[in-house]
């Protein structure tokens, strides 16, 4: 329950925490600390870091991309766990593993938990693995203090709510709308609504993703939200414009 | 033995493969299609309704066909086989198209999509979804449509959007993860058909039944003609949609052997391959849905494949089949495109048959076994597909220099057309 009681500390001070996104190896890893570096100034929480894989089928064009280059690179999930445990030890935002069930089960669900919690990790989204395929890795992640992230949905009925809901720990994250990563979404009062539906199934915090780009967003999300998570918007500014056009971003957003 | 029945198991689980590996956002999708799925299986109407429709538009029952020259030739066993090439549309994927489209009809969806390799699944959905009056969209590799345009052609008159797919390696495997990004956004009006017995649970299973009528066929006519059950069976196997479903015939029987055969490519240690089974470089991983035997690195990033066949060069494997292998009931073996290319021109020669290149991936299999067998043994080959509609496939295939110059004049043609 780390990641929680993180959240909720912060939010004694803060409406809304943002948690961003970096896909690691892209466009390389100096480039990657570059972001986070301004992120950290900017306030950002929380960062998850993707693990690149050969077939994200649930990320959007961007994502996409970004994974197949930093695989063309040479990217390999040692040098990940070793920019994890740089970011950790240089940074105060909490960490995340984010990237595709595969990655995690090639290596072993044990090993995978091992060498996230010693890269400073505190837990890990794999919006490939479903609840009822990840019982047992779920166990051995709180058994060691790392908290799975569980996706809630704007499809997800009343009955799979409350499922969720019981299998939560840490953050949930909530899908904002259909579709992929990174296609802009109308953060509205429907939006609201669900944050509201998944509140009744669960005590952890929310985060809300898919879609988020500007300061109007945050703003409807401030008070039904714990967390809104930035991911391809960012990117897109880094690929537009550089550092500082990141930097502008999280600035405006704040 | 039933490999459906999961009453000792998990649901959609065979052996340790299978199961269902997508985001929490289509978990009522699939629910909802394994309930509609449940029902029409447990519906003997659906299956008779099934059953007459594949009967006056795709020409079933296919027959099973002697080949006299190729067995006296080989000198060893009696070559049959299931022709399954002789369906509209050319291939065994008419079947599966047709069942999902029924399917489709009872979700109450008006809308397709699927993915397409060398675009034998995807012409065939186009023709379901013209016949049955859905919208289609087929996602296939832009390496595929650059290479496919004879399919490409008839989809899009047939009325279906081709979209040409430009991420990873540009074919199959790419195509099936934008179908799945297209599914994650309109799975409330849209079915996704998908082409082979692979992706997550109830896939596999569905796209099997589907495709069992050719087993349940083959059994009656092969004891009709010879009085007694072949020794082996011969299928290709790119997900393995057309082998499990021949290959289901005979399943509890002990003294028929089967036999998977996949695109051996550049042969063994080449890296240039799609075999999963045949050959030792895959091994078992989690993507596009299910858990099965992957060609991928240790990072469990997926390799390059390679095939002569586009329809057999997959990372992937029908979950069912790294089962069935585990348990000794299908053995798999590999074809290279070198004797493929040979087979193909000896069927041609001696039994004036034109199998596609993917299916001579099992004659070329049963020619290398067949002259060690009996005279009075029996080899089926499931005939999955005919060749001659992949004139521009097999012509470069077999460097035809006439063929080339022909296209050259047709080229020029065009050119002085244009001027």
């Amino acid at each position: 329950m780390e990641l929680a009681t993180y959240i909720r500390e912060r939010r004694q001070e803060k409406e809304l925490l943002i948690m961003a996104h970096v896909v690691c190896g892209y466009p390389s890893f100096e480039e990657n600390m570059q972001a986070l570096e301004i992120m950290e100034q900017a306030g950002v929480d929380l960062v998850e870091l993707q693990f690149p894989f050969s077939e994200p089928s649930a990320d959007g064009p961007i994502f996409v991309r970004a994974n197949e280059e930093s695989l063309k690179s040479g990217t390999t999930i040692d040098q990940c766990f070793d920019f994890m445990r740089a970011v950790t030890s240089r940074f105060t935002f909490k960490v995340l593993m984010m990237g595709y069930y595969n990655t995690v089960f090639k290596m072993g669900e044990k090993d995978f938990l091992e060498r996230l919690s010693a890269a400073g990790g505190v837990a890990f989204i794999l919006p490939d693995l479903p609840i009822a395929e990840s019982v047992m890795l779920r166990k051995t992640a709180l058994s060691r203090g790392i908290d799975p992230i569980i996706f809630m949905t704007p499809t997800s009925s009343e009955k799979r709510l409350s499922e969720l809901g019981a299998a939560s720990s840490g953050m949930v994250y909530v899908v904002a709308r259909k579709g992929v990563t990174g296609t802009k979404s109308n953060i509205d009062a429907e939006v609201v609504a669900l944050l509201q539906r998944c509140r009744m199934h669960t005590d952890v915090p929310l985060g809300l993703g898919f879609g988020i780009s500007n300061r109007d967003d945050l703003q409807v999300l401030r008070g039904t939200a714990d967390v809104a998570i930035i991911g391809t918007a960012a990117l897109k500014t880094w690929q537009n414009a550089g550092p500082f056009g990141l930097r502008d971003f999280f600035h405006a957003l704040s | 033995m039933d490999i459906f029945d999961f009453s000792s198991g998990r649901e959609g689980y065979y052996g340790q493969y299978g199961g269902v590996f997508l985001p929490e956002v289509l978990h009522n999708t699939i629910e909802e299609l394994l309930h509609c799925f449940r029902e029409c299986k447990e519906d003997p109407d659906f299956w008779r309704e099934y059953v007459r429709l594949l009967q006056n538009y795709s020409g079933r029952p296919t027959p099973v066909t002697h080949l006299p020259n190729l067995s006296s030739h080989l000198g060893g066993a009696q070559i049959y086989v299931k022709r399954d090439d002789l369906n509209h549309t050319g291939s065994h994927k008419i079947n599966n198209v047709m069942g999902q489209g029924l399917l489709c009809q009872r979700l109450g969806k008006k809308k397709v999509i699927a993915e397409t390799g060398a675009g034998q699944h995807g012409y065939a959905t186009a023709t379901m979804a013209a016949r049955f009056g859905f919208d289609c969209k087929i996602y296939m590799g832009a390496v595929d449509v650059a290479r496919q345009r004879p399919n490409v052609f008839w989809m899009e008159n047939l009325g279906a959007e081709v979209i040409a797919v430009q991420d990873g390696q540009k074919t199959l495997k790419d195509a099936i993860n934008e179908c799945m990004r297209d599914w994650v956004l309109n799975m409330t009006d849209t079915h996704y058909v998908l082409g082979t017995a692979c992706g997550p649970h109830p896939f596999p299973e569905m796209v099997s039944w589907f495709q069992s009528i050719i087993g349940i066929e083959a059994r009656e006519q092969i004891l009709a003609l010879v009085g007694k059950l072949p020794d082996r069976i011969y299928a290709c196997v790119g997900g393995g949609s057309n082998a499990i479903g021949i290959f289901q015939g005979f399943l509890n029987d002990e003294n028929v052997e089967l036999v998977g055969c996949e695109a051996g490519g550049l042969g063994v240690g080449s890296n240039m391959h799609a075999a999963r089974l045949a050959y030792n470089d895959a091994s078992v991983g989690v993507a596009q849905g299910y858990k099965t035997y992957f060609l991928q690195n240790q990072q469990g990033n997926m390799l390059e494949t390679h095939s002569i066949a586009a329809g057999l060069d997959y990372i992937g494997i029908n979950p069912i089949f790294s089962y069935l292998w585990e348990q000794d009931k299908v053995r798999f073996e590999a074809a290279t495109d070198l004797e493929v290319k040979e087979a193909l021109r000896l069927i041609m020669r001696m039994e004036g048959l034109i199998p596609a290149l993917e299916t001579t991936h099992a004659f070329a299999s049963a020619i290398k076994e067949a002259p060690t067998m009996a005279a009075d043994q029996i080899i089926l080959i499931n005939q999955s597909g005919r060749g001659d509609k992949d004139i521009f496939m097999i012509a470069d295939a077999l460097d035809d220099q006439q063929w080339k110059s022909f296209i050259k004049d047709k080229a020029t043609q065009y050119r002085l057309e244009e001027n």
